[in-house]
């Protein structure tokens, strides 16, 4: 089947999240929407699947305009999403979930899971997925939770799947798998449109590629059109995707931690026998697929952690026991994972937050008095040194675009004397072009002398900057690499796999 | 690694349980056997009106008797042990340990005196009926995702409409027939303020408890009082005697010489239980309760189930209120509910949202409470305001996480509105 959106338009209050959108996806073909985070991709396809209603414009399956006013409207009309954020409830079963609102009923009028059971069973076997019909979502690994919204779309008769962001969640060996099921679909007639902004992705595995900014579609290209081409039609002016860097320096040893161990309240070792150093001049990116610990790690190290066993050194000092503030005093910024819930207050000024942790010392504030004048001053220099776009310094913090929240946080916190930069997830959700900025600023605090700890679950952003890669799975580092290491290698570690080809600096 | 460290503390979990079914067993053993230093004759009576007799009364010294229940509680505790580490379910071991501890209590609680087994047991359950009907109430609404604390009106307003309708047209079953609908509209007052209007849920509930009880107590006052010939002089409804079975020795009496309110809640618990694991009923509930976003991308009218629900729950509180009115006493009085409404959404939370968690424990605190009244009665070695906060003590020690981690519908009093996560 076919399906085609003419003039689609969305707006929310003054936000035109989708602009006059027109596309088409022929029967059998992998159609990418590639676009930047908040570019709209999401907002169409919710709008496709039922989920929001459009302003304007129309929606065809096989040439036939259709109403789709609700999911089941999608569904009958064989549309099948696969949502971004999985949509199974995580207490149910997979049969459960895969008959939740198609329930059929048995003649006592209780629920039919045989039926769904065989069917799982049936679609399972016909694509190599290997899904258990009585497990529990919450027991299953996300790979395998995505591959049973495939099998619930499948199950409906879906003839066009839309994949919404598919493998932000993957390990690199879970997205190849997914990718070539995206293929074997595909060669089953099937339609599938496959939202990313990943470009290698979309290189590897679309037909056709069309590109959204802004709202708009600014393009459609072949799959042999260069990332070059492709991101700059995203971004909407050239754009250098390489990194540009020297070989590290590396220095004396700013930060070491021996035989760390980090705990939950109930004793439960969230990452344990952690041994990793990092020296001065020198990017360690720790690798992983999310939730393997690298979160609770970066706690650890600026005193947001009780639990702790073993030693994090800073320049020799030991860090266990002292408190956030004290780390931070001691030589440590801190750009924690989430910019919105941890990295600023949102109701604060840009000017409050640029000094959220310095606003008690000179010259901020003298004995008991506070100076908005200084801070004020200071403020202007920051959003200037850091390129931070905003209409004043006293607009609350809320009023940025994520780039420039990211850079507030970052012009607090680099903008101290510290010896130890400890980053998390520095450009989830960003526009390319705050990447590039956050990128080449991470490199320029190495070459000038700062130790810098990267945790980042994003693998081009580890090779990007890394001059060592440590990879956790299931709260262990599992093995520390060279940054010349091949992508396939750390991505085995990544899924857990240690194997003997490890070679140079392994742990 | 999810999967074993859950499974890992479960069985910790279930190991905690075990040691302090031992510590009980212990202490047992010490203070109700060891430690008395008179002991006397306890008469249980069994007989209680025209069941076949079993046996008439029992009498056993106190401390041979506690020694020997608390035996019971010790083999029972052992056994527990060995099914566990065989890997098999050991519920009827923690039931044959309750037994005997709580017998060993009875002994010595009751030492020279004269206790009307059947009857505890008896009154007990009826204690527990309003309990059991609230906790149901609340399981429905939580289930699907709102938060009822509203039970307690719930259960005072349909007695309060159970009793003033039995009262005019001098039937009672005319008053329990109405006392569903009358829950059911208080229902309605929730699901407006908080599925429409996604009022924080617990500030609702507290509003419209107050709002009940305000009307009730004014009304009870206006009009019971001045004519409580026309107004509040219920019939009540009459226990009805199932065939044979009513004549079986102690459970005769106490489960099948009842009222139509109690057999009521028999079919409730199994159809609940049932439905709420195996219909597609209970599983569009559940689901809107967990992640309503799922369900509404499977095209689930969230807020119209959980609109749906909080009605029938109310329907359901509202045979638990018929209860204190058409079902005991007839007459309506000011807040005669008393606090009945927290005490079963704490069975709710006791019970971990299954109807027959909810029961089980509804029925402990309503034994706890029977127990209460006969011992006050007999004269024994604790007050009786003690013995009353023991199942609240109970319902705090498993909120805390003690006996394993409570978990709430996830989505429990978060209101949902259509598109809102995007």
């Amino acid at each position: 089947m076919s399906l085609e959106l003419r003039g689609i338009t969305k707006q929310f209050g003054s936000l035109v999240a989708n602009d006059d959108i027109n596309f088409k996806v022929e029967a059998g073909e992998i159609h990418a929407i590639l676009g930047e985070n908040g570019a709209g991709k999401s907002t169409l396809m919710n709008i496709v699947y039922g989920l929001l209603a459009p302003d304007k414009g129309q929606i065809l399956v096989d040439g036939q305009e259709i109403k789709i006013k609700s999911p089941l409207d999608a569904l009958a009309a064989g549309i099948g999403m696969v949502h971004q954020h999985f949509m199974l409830i995580p207490v149910f079963t997979v049969a459960e979930n895969i008959v939740l609102g198609h329930e059929k009923t048995n003649r006592a009028g209780l629920l039919d899971l045989a039926t769904a059971r065989e069917e799982i069973i049936r679609v399972s076997k016909e694509f190599n997925f290997e899904v258990d019909p009585d497990a529990l979502i919450e027991d299953l690994p996300v790979g395998i939770q995505q591959r049973v919204e495939i099998i619930r779309a499948l199950i409906y008769n879906s003839k066009i799947l839309i994949l919404d962001e598919p493998t932000a969640v993957l390990t690199p060996q879970e997205t190849d798998e997914l990718l070539a099921n995206m293929k074997k679909l595909r060669d089953s007639g099937r339609s599938i449109v496959f939202i990313t902004h990943k470009l290698r992705e979309v290189k590897a595995v679309a037909d056709r590629i069309s590109i959204i900014r802004r709202g708009k579609v600014v393009g459609t290209v072949q799959p042999s059109a260069s990332q070059e081409e492709m991101a700059s039609l995203m971004v909407g002016r050239p754009v250098d995707l390489t990194v540009n860097k020297a070989d590290g320096k590396p220095g004396k040893t700013i930060l070491e931690m021996v035989d760390l161990n980090v705990l939950d309240t109930t004793g439960r070792a969230l990452a344990s026998k952690i041994n990793l150093t990092v020296s001065a001049g020198e990017v360690v990116a720790v690798a992983g697929v999310q939730g393997n610990g690298q979160s609770e790690l970066a706690e650890a190290i600026v005193g947001l952690r009780e639990h702790l066993t073993g030693s994090i050194k800073l320049s020799g000092n030991e860090l266990i026991g002292r408190s956030v503030d004290e780390c931070l005093k001691a030589g440590i910024a801190y750009v924690p994972e989430s910019r919105e819930l941890d990295g600023l207050i949102s109701s604060f000024s840009i000017t409050e937050n640029l000094i959220l942790d310095t606003h008690g010392e000179a010259p901020y504030s003298k004995g008991i008095f506070y100076k908005p004048a200084m801070a004020h001053q200071v403020a202007l220099e920051r959003i200037k040194e850091f390129d931070i776009r905003a209409q004043s310094a006293n607009d609350p913090a809320s009023s940025l675009s994520g780039g420039n929240k990211q850079k507030v946080v970052l012009a607090r916190e680099l903008s101290r004397p510290v010896e130890l930069v400890v980053v998390c997830q520095p450009t989830r959700g960003l526009d390319v072009g705050s990447i590039e900025f956050v990128h080449q600023r991470l490199i320029s605090e190495r070459d000038s002398g700062r130790a810098v700890l990267l945790f980042s679950t994003e693998l081009d952003e580890v090779f990007a900057l890394a001059d060592r890669i440590a990879i956790m799975y299931r709260g262990e580092i599992i093995a520390i690499v060279p940054a010349t290491a091949s992508r396939e290698e750390v991505g085995l570690y990544m899924a857990g796999i240690r194997t003997a080809t490890a070679k140079g600096g392994a742990a | 690694m999810k999967n074993k460290t859950t499974m890992s503390r479960e069985s910790k979990r279930k190991l905690n349980g075990i040691y302090s079914m031992a510590i009980a067993s212990i202490f047992s053993i010490v203070v109700f056997a060891y430690l008395p230093k008179v002991s006397g004759d306890v008469t249980y009576s069994f007989v209680l009106d025209k069941e076949w007799v079993l046996i008439q009364q029992w009498v056993i010294d106190s401390r041979v008797g506690a020694y020997g229940f608390s035996a019971l509680s010790v083999l029972f505790t052992a056994l527990a042990y060995y099914l566990f580490r065989k890997g098999k379910k050991h519920g009827i071991a923690i039931f044959g340990f309750s037994i005997g501890f709580f017998m060993a209590f009875l002994c010595w609680a009751s030492a020279g005196d004269f206790v009307p087994f059947t009857g505890l047991l008896q009154g007990g359950l009826i204690l527990a009926v309003p309990l059991i009907y609230g906790s149901l109430a609340g399981l429905v609404c939580e289930r699907s995702g709102v938060i009822n604390i509203a039970i307690e009106g719930q259960l005072l307003g349909s007695a309060f409409v159970a009793g003033v309708v039995g009262s005019l047209l001098q039937n009672a079953w005319y008053g329990l027939l109405v006392a569903p609908f009358a829950g059911a509209l208080i229902s309605v007052l929730l699901a407006v303020f908080a599925i429409k209007y996604r009022i924080d849920q617990v500030i609702l509930g507290f509003v419209i408890n107050v709002l009940v009880i305000g009307l009730t107590s004014f009304a009870a006052q206006r009009f019971l009082r001045e004519d409580s010939e026309k107004w509040n002089e219920s019939p009540i409804l009459q226990p009805i005697n199932i065939p044979i079975l009513y004549k079986l020795p102690i459970i005769g009496p106490m489960f099948f010489s009842q009222t139509i309110i109690i057999y009521l809640l028999y079919v409730i618990i199994i159809v609940t239980q049932i439905a709420l694991f195996k219909s597609k009923w209970g599983l569009r509930m559940r689901s809107v309760g967990e992640l309503p976003v799922a369900a509404e991308s499977v095209g689930i009218d969230v807020n119209k189930v959980r609109f749906r629900n909080v009605i029938i729950a109310g329907a359901i509180a509202g045979f638990g209120g018929a209860y204190f009115t058409v079902g005991s006493v007839g007459a309506f009085s000011r807040e005669m509910t008393a606090g009945m409404g927290f005490i079963a959404l704490a069975a709710l939370i006791f019970g971990r949202w299954t109807p027959l968690g909810a029961l089980s424990a509804a029925l402990v605190f309503g034994f706890a409470d029977q127990l209460r009244s006969v011992l006050s009665i007999a004269g024994t070695p604790i007050p009786s305001a003690f013995m009353m906060m023991v199942p609240y003590i109970a319902t705090i020690i498993a909120v805390s996480g003690f006996v394993g981690r409570v978990r709430a519908p996830a989505a429990d009093g978060i209101p949902y509105q259509r598109g809102g996560s995007h």
